[in-house]
């Protein structure tokens, strides 16, 4: 499939064909579905017209599960099968998470990510998040009665590569093909910018239930600039929560020893929280231990106990700041993005470090959902806007394990991404034959303080002096966030390469047999689906390809044109067909014969942003 | 057009070391407009991997032409200057000095208000430095003397970046 859009950026090849794309916010205490309908976008209902789904999914005797709303209810008396804030374990290892001894789940440490002991056996976050992102597909295919055609996923701007993977391969669990994953603060920016067609330098602040990002962005006619992005991965609301049951409980006296009393406190603060958005004081009520701990909250009470907290996040913030060489007056507006900010001491504290009153009126908790809805919609080829582009960073640095464990950075921190780097190593022993590469992630000079990605050696190095090889190390991070990195020896022309997949263990065929066991599908409407889904995207590559040619063909000449007209009647003699893989065999072929021509009109693309601008050489 | 043509050229900017910084802006986010993967999103995997290559390569062109000293290395060896900047360590031998002096002024500050006042001469230095690699690029056509200043702003960067965590060190 090699054609490009150049022409006319604006109009789809087929409005006819509009196809359903959804954008979804995986959330940590709550998700949500949006999509643009009839040219707005918007978050779609439940069966009850609710908009929101609490993030949890209970294993029940028997097989069943429970997602949402009524698992939630069972939390504090199923604690231990109850999953809450599983985005917190999202391809994270038991030594990530540090407060795992207060969770009521029984851990189990696995190599790269840690699961969860369930009575229905051992789940990993991917599965249980891939159970909440289902429903969320069940939802919009029963809206819109139709399948949906593609996904974009936020995630916090401070996920790091194996986060970024775990949410993917979650998606990919539960059927749905994921255009791309978008940071959290990108997405509320879109639907901010699009609403009110703002220009200049904002801020993103975003507290989530268990993440914060901090994000600046600027913003120029329709092109969304990530200038740079920080947080706190581990820090949201249920931090809060927790802040104030163990205020509570400390003052009570008392301590909450098991699974089911500790949730219940959680579940106590966080009522207690909440009340205090709109009252000054609240009750906080929870049983532990057979007995009643009660107290009335001061909202004074309340904004003490989380003022740590609080501090965390604007350090973060002043840091970004510095990160991007910009003053605090100098941005034009500061946005509030996630539940968590409807607390009136983070209000109060946004604005004072800003200097000015934050930006609160689209709803926090649906503003990620619908940017990621119109961003999915601008991917799946409906917009009617061609201006929408997302130009995102990475959020942590990237590098490699060199002598003594000290980390050589090949990426920084806020490049803006697709971006390839490379570097040259070189043996130092004489007749080394084979290197071994380390790939981390992180801001941390030694190779112990940083994220370990992923290993793998290069082999067959011809036997050399030690210094006279050159290995070239390329990294390159894909519009996802994701790496993929390759090494090469320059001389011989031995190579190596790996997709970083995070070692916790989903490989491809992992996820192919998860799939296969009828995770999220019927097993028999999965081949109609797939000989639909290929015959749309066969229909979809044949209109694309004759569009280009009429707008392009001049650009070939008669044997090239001849030759893919003549790979568009085949391709749309086998859509004919109920073979979905000979279809699919058509379409790469058409793929692979245009691909020529798709640069040439890249290049001609090219031309036409610079046509008009030249100045001349000097 | 082709992913191996000289940064400049690309941006359609003259092969100069002036820069305007937001007319280089524009241009970038133009040309990302028109290269990005999500422009070519519903296109397929072949037009990804195409999009994908100059994207890339746009984003490499825009971040060495916006970092002046990086710009200011790369056109000295356009320009044919050796660079190579482990064999070569050429300097203005005025500046070898003033390096020596910077170093023990830092090891011997011994408060925020003496880091910063040396982060303050370092700074004056490193413009005069600048409009120097300009005139040798621009003006003089001096591939040799630019690539000199630039081995000499490496050595700044490197020691801003100490300074920098001295004052953490001390709090600042």
């Amino acid at each position: 499939m090699a054609l490009l859009q150049i022409s006319e950026p604006g109009t789809s090849p087929d409005p006819h064909q509009r196809r359903v794309a959804i954008g979804i916010d995986l959330g940590t205490t709550h998700s949500l579905v949006a999509a643009v309908r009839h040219g707005l976008p918007g978050c779609l209902p439940d069966a009850q017209g609710r908009v929101l789904l609490p993030s949890v999914v209970r294993y029940l005797d028997g097989g069943g599960r429970q997602i949402g709303y009524v698992a939630r209810e069972a939390q504090a008396e199923d604690a231990a099968n109850t999953i809450v804030s599983v985005k917190r374990f999202m391809g994270r290892r038991l030594a990530d998470i540090v407060d795992a001894h207060k969770l009521p789940y029984h851990f189990v440490d696995q190599p790269g990510m840690v699961a969860i002991e369930t009575r229905q056996g051992l789940k990993t976050p991917v599965e249980v998040s891939a159970e909440i992102l289902a429903t969320l597909r069940f939802r919009a295919e029963d809206t819109f009665a139709d399948d949906v055609h593609g996904a974009v996923i936020t995630v916090p701007a401070y996920f790091d590569d194996a986060q970024r993977q775990a949410t993917k391969d979650a998606a990919r669990l539960a059927g749905l093909d994921v255009m791309r994953l978008i940071n959290e603060p990108t997405a509320a920016a879109v639907a901010y910018g699009l609403d009110k067609g703002s220009e200049g330098l904002y801020a993103v602040y975003d507290l989530g239930g268990g993440t914060f990002d901090i994000s600046l962005l600027r913003l120029n006619r329709g092109v969304f600039e990530v200038v740079a992005t920080g947080g706190d991965a581990a820090l949201g609301g249920d931090d809060f929560d927790a802040a104030l049951a163990a205020w509570v409980l400390h003052e009570a006296g008392v301590a909450a020893a098991s699974p089911r009393d500790r949730r219940a406190v959680l579940v106590a603060a966080r009522a207690t929280k909440e009340a205090l958005t709109d009252a000054a004081q609240a009750r906080f009520a929870a049983v532990v231990d057979g007995r009643l701990v009660e107290r009335l909250v001061s909202r004074t009470d309340f904004d003490e106990q989380t003022r740590p907290l609080l501090t965390r996040t604007l350090s973060a913030a002043r840091k970004v700041l510095r990160d991007a060489g910009i003053t605090r007056d100098e941005v034009n507006g500061v946005v509030l993005v996630g539940g968590s900010t409807r607390m009136p001491c983070v209000r109060t504290a946004v604005g004072e470090f800003f200097g000015r009153a934050p930006l609160t009126d689209v709803d926090p908790d649906e503003v990620v959902a619908i940017g990621a809805a119109i961003q999915a919609n601008a991917l799946a080829g409906n917009s009617t806007d061609g201006e929408l582009l997302l130009l995102d960073v990475i959020p942590l640095s990237l590098g490699l394990e060199t002598m003594g464990g000290i980390v050589e950075r090949i990426v920084e921190r806020n490049t803006t991404i697709p971006v390839a780097k490379a570097q040259d190593f070189t043996t130092f022993k004489d007749g080394q034959t084979a290197m071994a590469i380390h790939v981390v992630q992180g801001e941390r000079d030694l190779v112990a303080d940083c994220r370990s990605l992923a290993r793998f050696e290069l082999r067959g190095i011809p036997p050399m002096s030690a210094g006279a090889a050159r290995i070239r190390v390329t990294f390159q991070v894909d519009a996802d966030g994701l790496l993929s990195v390759t090494a090469r020896e320059q001389v011989s022309g031995v190579e190596a390469a790996v997709t970083v997949k995070p070692s916790y263990g989903l490989a491809d065929d992992e996820v192919a047999r998860m799939l296969q066991e009828g995770f999220a599908h019927a097993e028999s409407d999965m081949a109609a689906r797939a000989l639909r889904q290929s015959r749309v995207e066969a229909e979809r590559m044949i209109l694309a390809t004759e569009a280009a040619l009429a707008a392009d063909g001049e650009l070939l000449d008669a044997a090239e044109r001849d030759a893919i007209t003549s790979l568009i009647v085949q391709t749309r003699a086998a859509a004919q067909g109920d073979d979905h893989r000979s279809i699919d065999a058509r379409v790469e072929a058409l793929a692979h014969g245009t691909e020529n021509f798709a640069a040439l009109r890249m290049n001609r693309g090219i031309r036409a942003a610079l046509a008009g601008r030249r100045v001349d050489e000097v | 057009m082709k992913l191996t043509d000289d940064d400049f050229t690309l941006f359609g900017l003259p092969q100069r070391f002036a820069m305007d910084g937001a007319q280089l802006d524009e241009r970038w986010r133009a040309l990302q407009g028109q290269v990005h993967p999500d422009r070519h999103a519903s296109q397929g995997p072949a037009a990804q991997r195409v999009a994908m290559q100059w994207s890339v390569r746009i984003n490499e062109a825009y971040r060495r032409l916006k970092d002046p000293l990086a710009r200011g290395a790369y056109l000295a060896g356009l320009r044919g200057a050796q660079l190579d900047l482990h064999a070569n360590t050429a300097m203005p031998a005025d500046f070898l000095v003033q390096q020596l002096q910077w170093r023990e002024a830092l090891d011997e500050a011994a408060d925020v208000a003496a880091v910063e006042a040396l982060g303050r001469d370092v700074e004056q230095h490193r413009r005069e430095l600048f409009a120097e690699l300009e005139s040798a690029l621009d003006d003089r056509g001096d591939a040799r003397d630019a690539a000199s200043r630039v081995r000499a702003l490496m050595f700044v960067a490197r020691f801003r970046e100490d300074i920098d965590r001295r004052l953490e060190a001390l709090g600042a």
